[in-house]
């Protein structure tokens, strides 16, 4: 009984701090009398999105388009490139400092090279969305391969294992549950990258929105597409959490999974 | 008898930049379908060896052979437990005891189209050791004993010719350790594959084996060759024949006496430098 109440209060907890968050932030408005151009208030953000809510659903869509195009290369890439480095010495001792000068570079700079390159539009978000998430998932995926055990991988050879075998075999499903760690960190990035993007270079998308209602001085409607990211950026965090706890179960012992089913 | 497993006065040298061996004039030959036991002191190359044996290691120099043929890469044929047990936790059991299936030819091949009896013969191993309502479990929520029988499933479940132990019981408590004994002899005493065990319990090593071959402190080789010839099935009962008894004592005093060198030329090395 007690647990199932805690439980519940779980569930619900979230929830209770988002409304006394908003419900302070709205009395702090209404009482010190803050100008809407400075702060505006929830409700005053929720009516601007009410107002906009077909150009701000358009613009999302663009954004999550962008947003997921550039991840699904970035998975792509990031795996690729994860399995190489893990599985094999030189290649990890050849890149590893290219990688880290490579992580080391805020995107927002390589934006105008790849306006440059790619021009003004969708394809520099989906660019600067994928440079940003692939190596949290290339660093994993090596992680996970490089961490197989020697007297398991001698278990293997001593079978006549190939290369192959032992990636396919133990490498990567021993990686799996860094991966999805690793997916839930990679799509918040893409967003973020996606964003930074439209601002720099962009008629569409959600950053292009927020740069146009600020020189307009719509700060409620800034604040409109500063929520929306958020609930997008959680909806798509929950969806891959939920993703990694469905997989990767006997990487936590069952834990995850006796909660799901015991309640 | 032919020899299965034969070594040639080999040597191991792990880094080349160094001078000190790992293995330094080994010699020994195990008969096709023999129990042999390797003992000696921590560190004297006992792991090495068994990395030899199997062809993961290459030795410095002498030759190394298994079934009349040089070993010069990894052999196919073996199957290996060590004292970690080394089971895939994403696997359920019966699963995890049929991965070298998926690797070693021909049963690779044939594992598709003859699933149901290969899934029988992983069952029949489970129950030898008493593991048959396990199977649905992962290795996680097995004990570290039950874990261990599973393990040995696991180097058997190809029927290999050759397998090698490397104290694999080293980490359990002292009535699954002779509990497993009995298993271990059970099983090769039916199917006569030549093993290679690698203990530090010399009780184990005369229990279990034909022949035990004790080595010297670093760089190992072989300083005595023990023929143990009591009669199978052995049991605990065994363990307290005197004859038993003289055997594990006589091993005792060897290897006490190589540590005592051992640490004495260390000591030497040591002033020198
Ligand atoms: N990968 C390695 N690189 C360098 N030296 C090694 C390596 N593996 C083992 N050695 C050295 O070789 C010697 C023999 O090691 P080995 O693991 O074969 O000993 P062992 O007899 O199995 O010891 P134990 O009984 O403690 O398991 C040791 O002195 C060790 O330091
Ligand atoms: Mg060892």
């Amino acid at each position: 009984m007690t647990s199932r109440n805690r439980r519940r209060l779980e569930v619900a907890f979230p929830w209770i701090v988002i409304t006394v968050l908003l419900v302070t932030w709205q009395a702090a408005v209404v009482a010190l009398d803050i100008k809407p151009f400075v702060l505006p208030s929830p409700t005053a953000i929720f009516a601007a999105f009410v107002e906009n809510r077909g150009p701000i659903m358009q613009h999302a869509l663009f954004t999550l388009t962008s947003t997921m195009s550039g991840f699904a290369l970035g998975v792509l890439f990031g795996v690729t490139l994860g399995v190489v480095i893990g599985s094999s010495r030189l290649v990890y001792v050849g890149l590893y400092p290219v990688l880290i000068g490579f992580n080391s570079i805020p995107k927002v700079a390589i934006v105008p090279l790849l306006v440059l390159w790619l021009g003004i539009g969708q394809p520099t978000a989906i660019a600067t969305a994928f440079l940003l998430s692939f190596f949290p998932i290339a660093v994993n995926i090596a992680t996970g391969l490089a961490t197989v055990e020697p007297e398991l991988e001698d278990v293997l050879l001593s079978l006549g294992a190939t290369k192959a075998d032992l990636l396919f075999k133990v490498g990567l499903p021993r990686a799996m549950p860094y991966f999805f760690a690793s997916l839930k960190v990679s799509i918040t990035l893409a967003f973020i990258g996606a964003v930074i993007a439209e601002t720099i270079a962009s008629n569409d998308g959600i950053g292009y929105l927020m740069l146009q209602a600020s020189s307009q001085f719509r700060i409620p409607l800034m604040f409109a597409g500063v929520f929306v990211i958020a609930i997008m950026g959680i909806v798509t965090y929950l969806i891959f959490a939920l993703i990694e706890r469905r997989m990767t179960g006997w990487a936590t012992r069952g834990r995850d999974m006796q909660v799901a089913s015991g309640g | 008898m032919p020899e299965f497993v034969s070594l040639q006065d080999v040597s191991l040298n792990y880094d080349v930049s160094e001078s000190s061996l790992a293995l330094s004039g080994t010699t020994m030959s195990i008969k096709r379908g023999q129990f042999a036991a390797v003992v000696g002191p921590s560190g004297c190359g006992k792991s090495s060896l068994m990395k030899l044996v199997t062809g993961l290691k290459r030795s410095t120099s002498g030759t190394v052979s298994v079934a009349g043929n040089k070993v010069n890469g990894p052999l196919k044929i073996v199957g290996m437990a060590f004292q970690n047990p080394t089971l895939l936790p994403w696997r359920r059991l019966l699963s995890n005891l049929m991965l070298p299936l998926e690797i070693v030819q021909p049963h690779r091949g044939r594992l598709r189209a003859h699933r149901d009896e290969y899934v029988e013969r992983a069952r029949d191993l489970l129950r030898t050791v008493g593991l048959e309502e396990f199977e649905d479990r992962y290795p996680w929520m097995l004990s570290g004993g039950m874990q261990q029988r599973a393990n040995l499933c696991r180097s058997l479940i190809h029927e290999p010719e050759l397998l090698m132990l490397d104290e694999p019981f080293g980490a359990l408590d002292a009535f699954t350790r002779e509990e497993l004994w009995g298993v271990l002899q059970s099983i090769w005493m039916t199917k006569k594959f030549t093993t290679i065990l690698v203990t530090h319990d010399l009780r184990e090593a005369a229990y279990l084996a034909d022949v035990i071959f004790v080595m010297s402190a670093r760089p190992g080789r072989v300083i005595a060759t023990h023929p143990v010839d009591l009669p199978r099935p052995r049991t605990i009962e065994t363990t307290f024949d005197p004859h038993f008894i003289d055997i594990v004592h006589k091993i005792r005093n060897e290897i006490a006496q190589v540590r005592n060198e051992g640490k004495a030329a260390a000591a030497r090395t040591l002033k020198a430098v």
